[in-house]
């Protein structure tokens, strides 16, 4: 399973704060625990709590990437004749120093840090980029007055200037206890904190990583803390929120969901939370399931609401969601419990009322909100691990559930929820503390790390009780039973000197099991050296010691059906986090049986057939034919889909290699006809999904050229799995292809996501013989993705639609292609999310003004983007039965041309471009709908987290060790640039994320085989960074590089070489006169339009997915096309080749570093950029095949409705 | 195009354990029965016999080849020995080997009788359909163990058929199509609900050992060979410092007593879908 791996937080009776992860099996105590705390929530990315000062704390995890803030302010100057530009401002000017508006005086020395918790990164500087382009230095911008357009060239008139100063601040306490200060007037603070809750950031995306952070005062009061987002994590002060009564505790969904308790016992509802409103309007009062038992706790999720009673019984809310936020009606659930905690997706973990364990609900389904059953988490703690006794020792000793242990619980819950009234607590915690349950038998087993005998653990069982005379007394009661269930420990039983009995017992016992352990992992000590668990300790749980827990926040714990735990058993560390090995690796590979099966085997086969191989075969072979009916596209108008019979034959040649011929069978006016493929032709098989058919193409190189491929459909996705599994097994067998994919190897990945991959033949570079690219095969491998790099190491990375980094893995196979065809190790779970967009659209009319009521002549009122296709929130389904829906409708803001506050976007007339606020002149406006769905597939793919990634390059090579590290620079989907550390063979998806700082977010970044690095911004402004080399991977600056002339860039690539740049309109730019010493080059030259995007090789050859490619059957978009003519004296090369298409989204030819078989390139690039006359010939050459360069284009033909679909 | 670009890069997989478990071939030669009656000298007769097949599933050219001597009024039910033991057909042929002539020179020297069935030693085999329901019922048995039947009883006929034929024509691909389904098990566990094996020595009269063992020990460990031996049939394990005195043996090799059970139950199963391991004497040289 691939999920990341997320964090259960919990606090245990004594304060202290533990994480489970859903990949871990072990409570692992908070890094910075010097504080105890006694309320915790959590999100992904942080977790606030509240320490026993009453006081809150933020809890910031730590990244790759910096939490930063970039400060601004303007220094503004006015020309004068007598001293030229000067700070001399005329008196209704601006101030000298301003904000962007020049309302606000803002000098560089009042910017202050907002709390200790920052620091500052860097001096201020001036910003020399305006809008993507480079400003002269200075950074100086003018215009003729304030306030004006601003442009970097100065001209007779311009009569002032200004220039942007920017600093950095630093967030620095992340992974340690921040407390949150408050600049607030000390009158207006709040009271000590009680409880708080942290949610709410699914409500808007703006600011990034906004969240709702609630808190209640120990006065019954409701706050709400301001501006909490990514860029400033403490967030700036508390609004205090009137509530109807006194607030007891809160709890903040994801989404608009938040509920409190009052003392009284009800429950109050927040309405009117939405983007707008974070805040929410108005309370709601929902009593409690009766009158006698009020409210105690309550948690809401994103469609869910659980409340604990004050008799400890569990209530699910009925009928809650967005539109009603009070829901309907209480069920009772059973169990009892402390509290309950909604973590994501709505799943529930719960503290038990007896046991004070944490119990998780299990079958909590979108469809079953409810759940199941609770299961308790029987995980140890981290710090136990290496103490006492084995599992199964305990358990048949019984001490888990026996009702010792259980007595000495309910006391400290009777303890407890003193703490929370009154101030008692205090007295009674440090008590229990002292126990030797906690202190002592750690410290003193801690050092033994050899196993316990069964006496040693139940003596460890009992002793806590035995050690405070005043908690004895409930357990004495069932003495008699505890003692039947251990007749063994009560004997031994000695309950002062109890710590050195217990070190006596170890070292005695020590000796008893370590051959067992020995035998059983012989390979224990190599596996340990990988990090993975000690000698023996795989067998040591302290369950008896089973922690006491007072809290539980699943809000950042990611639990789905599919997830697998390892909370609810005890099992041996060989099981576990087999995935935390470095790739490829699992211990079953490199055990030594495993091994010697293979070798045996193999011995086996020579010994018993070596000398008999002319020995008669006791069974023949024979042709084999599988048959089925499925649907074809007639080829024929009107095209239709048609019933057919269809035949694979598989037969062995002469040569001992199957090939095989598919036969469909159809009628062509009443005359039974056939066409047939023999699949050593076919290029391609591709699944085009949809929710109406389940059907895939097969193209052979003449059906490229025509963009027509057989298309066939089954009845069911399992018949047309089979199908397509069997037919891609039969391909890769005729063409002798097996395994996993070569260094090489050509990725590419289509717009519905399938990744599929080639081997590149010699001839497929070899000028001016090049091999057609319509001849290359392609072979699907699982998973889905949108983006996918590759190096000629191996090293292949690709990034979900969710955004999502995934490394590979070395396997094949996967997603339909399972069993045979796909390896057995390496393919693990993948899952990627995306978004279906439709559009609410209406027509203003004078008498009701904006409805639902157009003109008979426009579009759907619910449509498509086009418009053309009806598109409602009923009948739009998924993109195919592959995918499911994982949220509701909801308005989608982030449209470009922006929204108002409703996301609406505003237009003259349909179809025109939209704008986001209201003019005269609009009398149609439109807002998009989005809803989230899910695909889960299985890939050799594993998650490189936590950072989600916008593009990635890798290095085209580099040496060939396998120690060196790689080169890989990539840009996060927040727009951050950064560089991995430590990516080599052997640790593809390397160590940690290097953060490089810009002034800008980024889109696109690529490196060439000696370490150039270039990149783009979201702005189109372009990047060459200075100095990179292995010793100095992150360079030192970003050198500034002009765009093309009007044009914004939005792509690069750099191959050996040669940089080719794609801009918005689609234009393929090459970057001029780049030489060893000017790695900047001076000039972009158009190379081709309607390129969507580009890839350079290894051996600068240039790949690119072009639109409105020409067929001879129809016109496609997403076309692998490759440039001809690529030579070192003519890097722009002459015409492009056309392979397989539409519906391709990306390819990368980064690892292809096969040079043709004559290699009669014998000049090296560098000597040709040195020459500035071989450039010079070069670009003629380039211009005089202008015509041929250009895409061929026919506007008016319809595009391919056969291909993949775009 | 050519096929000269072939991938580099092929790592010892654990499907290749299935493909050599599958395409194990012991070389045999059938030698008529002396006291048989012919009409000619009967040549013996060479053949490759898949391991992971029946002796009744792959003699029809031995039975054709032998019965061109005889008369055609002595030509009656074809059964196989071997030094001496009638071999039971419906053990597959690998473990018929193993358990008694492994360690002896190769080819493997069959008697071939037609006379004096012995009828307290061996099934009669009237037709294939008899091998069929055999080994129908072992796959349906193993699966009881592996899944509570889960597995096979949510499949359809035509998958139970296509077993069958996988095993019946030697199609690797047909079969493993289907068996993969019976070889999964939920990700949660850590195998199967049981592992279906038989344990069978020469040296005792019962046929074999045949008991419920977990792939898992209650304490989370994977179980090894060495401990299914060491619960079912501690006589076969050698003591720590006592001389080697059996082989354990699957598809004629010898598996470390480390190996998890589950991963030979996943990858070493007969086509039935049991582990059959012979316990056989170490040679002594």
């Amino acid at each position: 399973m691939a999920m990341p791996n997320s964090l259960l937080w919990a606090v245990d009776i004594f304060g202290r704060i533990y994480t489970l992860s859903t990949a871990g099996q072990y409570w692992e105590l908070c890094k910075d625990s010097q504080l105890e705390f006694k309320r915790v929530s959590a999100v992904k990315q942080c977790c606030w709590g509240i320490a026993c000062d009453h006081q809150v704390y933020a809890y910031i995890f730590s990244s790759d990437v910096p939490i930063r803030y970039q400060e601004e302010t303007y220094e503004n100057q006015r020309w004068n004749p007598v001293g030229g530009f000067c700070e001399k401002l005329m008196p209704s000017d601006r101030w000298q120093w301003s904000d962007v508006s020049g309302l606000k005086h803002q000098q560089l020395d009042s910017f202050t840090l907002p709390s200790p918790h920052w620091e500052w990164e860097s001096d201020w500087y001036v910003d020399e980029n305006i809008g993507g382009e480079p400003t002269e230095k200075g950074g100086w911008t003018y215009a003729m007055d304030f306030p004006a357009t601003y442009a970097k060239d100065k001209k007779w008139n311009s009569c002032v200037r200004r220039r942007r100063w920017i600093r950095y601040r630093r967030y620095k306490s992340r992974d340690t206890w921040a407390k949150i200060t408050s600049h607030d007037d000390p009158k207006q603070l709040p009271d000590p904190f009680n409880d708080i809750s942290i949610g709410g950031w699914e409500i808007t995306d703006e600011p990034m990583g906004r969240l709702s952070v609630w808190a209640v005062s120990l006065q019954g009061r409701v706050w709400y803390r301001e501006d909490v987002c990514h860029h400033n994590p403490e967030g700036s002060s508390w609004s205090l929120i009137a509530t109807p009564g006194e607030a007891v505790q809160i709890s903040c969904g994801p989404y608009d969901l938040l509920w409190a308790t009052l003392w009284e016992g009800q429950a109050i509802v927040r309405e009117g939370i939405d983007r707008n409103n974070p805040q929410g309007i108005s309370w709601t009062t929902v009593e409690p399931p009766s009158s006698e038992n009020g409210i105690l706790h309550v948690s809401v999720g994103v469609n869910v609401v659980w409340a604990v009673t004050k008799d400890r019984k569990v209530w699910f809310r009925r009928g809650v969601n967005s539109h009603n936020p009070c829901g309907t009606s209480w069920i009772e659930m059973v169990g009892e419990m402390m509290m309950v905690n909604v973590g994501l997706n709505d799943q529930v973990w719960g503290i038990g009322c007896e046991d004070r364990a944490v119990y998780f609900r299990q079958g909590v389904t979108p469809s079953e909100l409810s759940g199941k059953t609770w299961k308790a988490i029987v995980s140890g703690r981290e710090s136990d691990r290496s103490q006492t006794g084995s599992s199964t020792s305990l358990l048949s000793a019984g001490c888990f559930f026996s009702d010792d242990v259980r007595e000495q619980m309910n006391l400290i819950v009777e303890s407890d929820a003193d703490i929370s009234s009154d101030t008692k607590g205090p007295q009674i915690q440090p008590n229990l503390a002292d126990t030797p349950l906690s202190g002592a038998a750690a410290s003193v087993n801690g050092n033994n790390v050899g196993s316990q005998s069964p006496e040693a653990s139940a003596n460890l069982a009992v002793d806590p009780l035995d050690s405070s005379p005043e908690e004895a007394s409930p357990a004495s009661d069932n003495g008699d039973k505890a003692g039947l269930e251990k007749p063994k420990s009560s004997a031994d039983q000695d309950p002062h000197p109890a710590e050195l009995q217990w070190t006596n017992i170890d070292l005695k016992e020590a000796h008893k099991r370590p051959p067992l352990s020995a035998s059983t992992f012989p390979e224990t000590s190599s596996l340990s050296s990988l990090g993975m668990f000690s000698a023996g300790v795989e067998e040591q749980y302290d369950t008896d010691e089973h922690p006491l827990w007072a809290w539980v926040c699943g809000g950042g714990c990611l639990v789905d059906s599919h997830s697998s735990l390892k909370w609810f058993t005890l099992q041996s560390g060989l099981l576990s986090s087999v995935q935390s090995l470095s790739l490829s690796i699992s211990p079953a590979q490199t055990a030594a049986w495993r091994k010697q099966i293979f070798q045996q085997l193999s011995e086996r086969t020579k010994r018993e057939l070596e000398n008999f191989r002319h020995y008669e075969q006791a069974i023949e072979q024979s042709v084999w034919v599988k048959t089925g009916t499925l649907q074809w596209w007639r080829s024929w108008k009107p095209h239709k889909w048609t019933d057919v019979r269809v035949a694979l034959e598989q037969f062995t040649g002469n040569d001992g290699m199957r090939d095989s011929i598919l036969f469909i069978y159809y009628m062509y006016h009443e005359e039974k006809k056939y066409i047939h493929v023999f699949l050593n032709e076919v290029t391609i098989l591709v699944e085009v999904l949809n929710d109406a058919k389940h059907s895939f193409a097969l193209y052979t190189p003449e059906r490229t050229k025509q963009r027509w491929p057989i298309r066939l459909a089954a009845t069911t996705e399992q018949e047309m799995h089979d199908w397509l599994a069997l037919l891609s097994m039969s391909c890769c067998e005729s063409r002798r292809i097996q395994g996993p994919p070569s260094h090489q190897a050509i990725w590419s990945v289509t717009c519905k996501g399938d990744v599929f991959v080639s081997e590149p033949s010699p001839e497929l570079e070899a000028t001016p013989h090049v091999m057609p690219c319509d001849q290359m095969f392609w072979r699907q491998i699982g998973g889905h993705l949108r983006l996918i790099e590759c190096n000629s190491h191996g090293i292949v990375w690709g990034i979900g639609y969710d955004h999502t980094a995934w490394v590979y893995t070395g396997g094949y196979g996967g997603g339909f292609i399972q069993g045979l065809a796909s390896s057995a190790d390496n393919i693990y779970m993948q899952s990627d999310v995306k978004c279906v967009y439709i559009y609410e659209n209406q027509r203003w009319n004078p008498v009701t003004g904006y409805s639902n009521r157009g003109l008979p002549t426009d579009r759907y009122m619910w449509s498509d983007a086009s418009g053309l296709q009806e598109c409602t929130k009923v009948n739009t389904k998924p993109p195919s039965p592959q995918w499911s829906w994982v949220s509701d409708w909801y308005i989608d803001f982030n449209i470009s041309g922006g929204t108002d506050r409703e996301g609406w976007q505003y237009a003259a007339d349909f179809p025109a471009s939209y704008h986001g606020h209201k003019t005269m002149k609009d009398f149609v406006r439109r807002r998009r709908w989005a809803r989230k769905c899910k695909i889960i597939t299985n890939g050799p793919w594993l998650e490189v987290p936590p950072i989600t990634l916008w593009d990635i390059a890798i290095i085209p090579s580099s040496a060939a060790d396998k120690e060196e590290s790689i080169a890989l620079w990539a840009v996060s989907d927040k727009g951050d640039v950064l560089c991995r550390l430590g990516v080599t063979q052997q640790n593809p998806a390397g160590t940690s994320w290097l953060h490089v700082g810009t002034d800008q977010p980024f889109m696109s970044v690529s490196i060439g085989a000696f370490h150039q690095v270039w990149a783009v911004a979201r702005d189109g402004s372009t990047f060459y960074r200075g100095s990179v080399s292995p010793k100095k991977p992150a360079g030192d600056c970003w050198y500034h590089i002009p765009s093309p002339p009007k044009q914004k860039l939005k792509q690069v690539s750099v191959g050996r070489t040669s940089v080719l740049a794609v801009d918005k309109n689609g234009n393929l730019w090459f970057r001029q006169g780049i030489t060893p010493s000017y790695p900047q080059g001076s000039s972009w030259d158009h190379v081709s339009n309607n390129i969507r995007k580009v890839s350079v090789g290894p051996l600068d050859q240039v790949w690119v997915i072009a639109d409105k490619v020409q067929g001879s059957h129809s016109l496609s978009c997403g076309t692998v096309c490759h440039r001809t003519g690529v030579q070192p004296l003519e890097p722009k090369g002459l015409s492009w080749d056309y392979g397989i298409g539409g519906g391709w989204e990306h390819i990368t030819v980064r690892g292809n570093a096969t040079e043709a078989p004559k290699a009669a390139l014998h000049e090296t690039s560098e000597e040709h950029s040195a020459n500035p006359t071989d450039l010079e010939d070069g670009e003629n050459g380039g211009k005089g095949n202008h015509s041929k360069a250009t895409l061929m284009v026919n506007e008016g033909q319809e595009v391919d409705r056969n291909a993949v679909n775009c | 195009m050519e096929n000269r670009w072939i991938p580099i890069g092929r790592m010892t997989d654990d499907k290749d354990v299935l493909r050599d478990v599958w395409f194990g071939r012991i070389p045999t030669c059938f030698t008529l029965y002396q006291d048989e009656i012919t009409e000619r000298e009967a040549e013996p007769y060479y053949l490759l016999l898949p391991r992971i097949s029946y002796l009744m599933l792959v003699t029809d050219k031995v039975k054709k080849h032998f019965q061109k001597v005889m008369r055609q009024e002595d030509v009656t039910e074809i059964w196989f020995e071997y030094e001496g033991t009638p071999l039971k057909w419906h053990f597959p042929i690998g473990l018929l080997f193993d358990l008694h002539a492994s360690n002896t020179a190769l080819p493997w020297n069959i008697t071939v009788h037609f006379k004096n069935f012995p009828e307290k030693d061996l099934l009669h085999c009237p037709s294939k359909d008899v091998i069929e329901a055999h080994f129908m019922a072992c796959v349906k048995e193993a699966d009881a163990l592996k899944h509570k039947s889960q597995v096979i009883n949510e499949m359809q006929k035509k998958d139970h058929k296509q077993l069958w034929m996988g095993l019946q024509n030697d199609k690797f691909d047909q079969f493993w199509a289907i068996n993969r389904k019976l070889m999964e098990y939920p990700p949660e566990d850590s195998g199967f609900r049981y592992i279906p094996f038989r344990i069978y020595q020469v040296t005792t009269e019962r046929p074999f050992i045949q008991k419920l063992f977990r792939p898992v020990a209650t304490n989370g460990q994977l179980n090894t060979l060495g401990d299914l031996l060491k619960e079912v049939c501690p006589a076969a394990i050698t003591p720590e410092d006592g001389e080697k005195k059996n082989q354990v043996m699957v598809h004629g090799i010898e598996p470390m007593l480390e190996t998890p059970v589950q991963w030979l139950s996943e990858h070493m199963s007969y086509p039935d879908n049991f582990l059959h391991i012979s316990i056989i004497p170490q040679p002594t040289d």
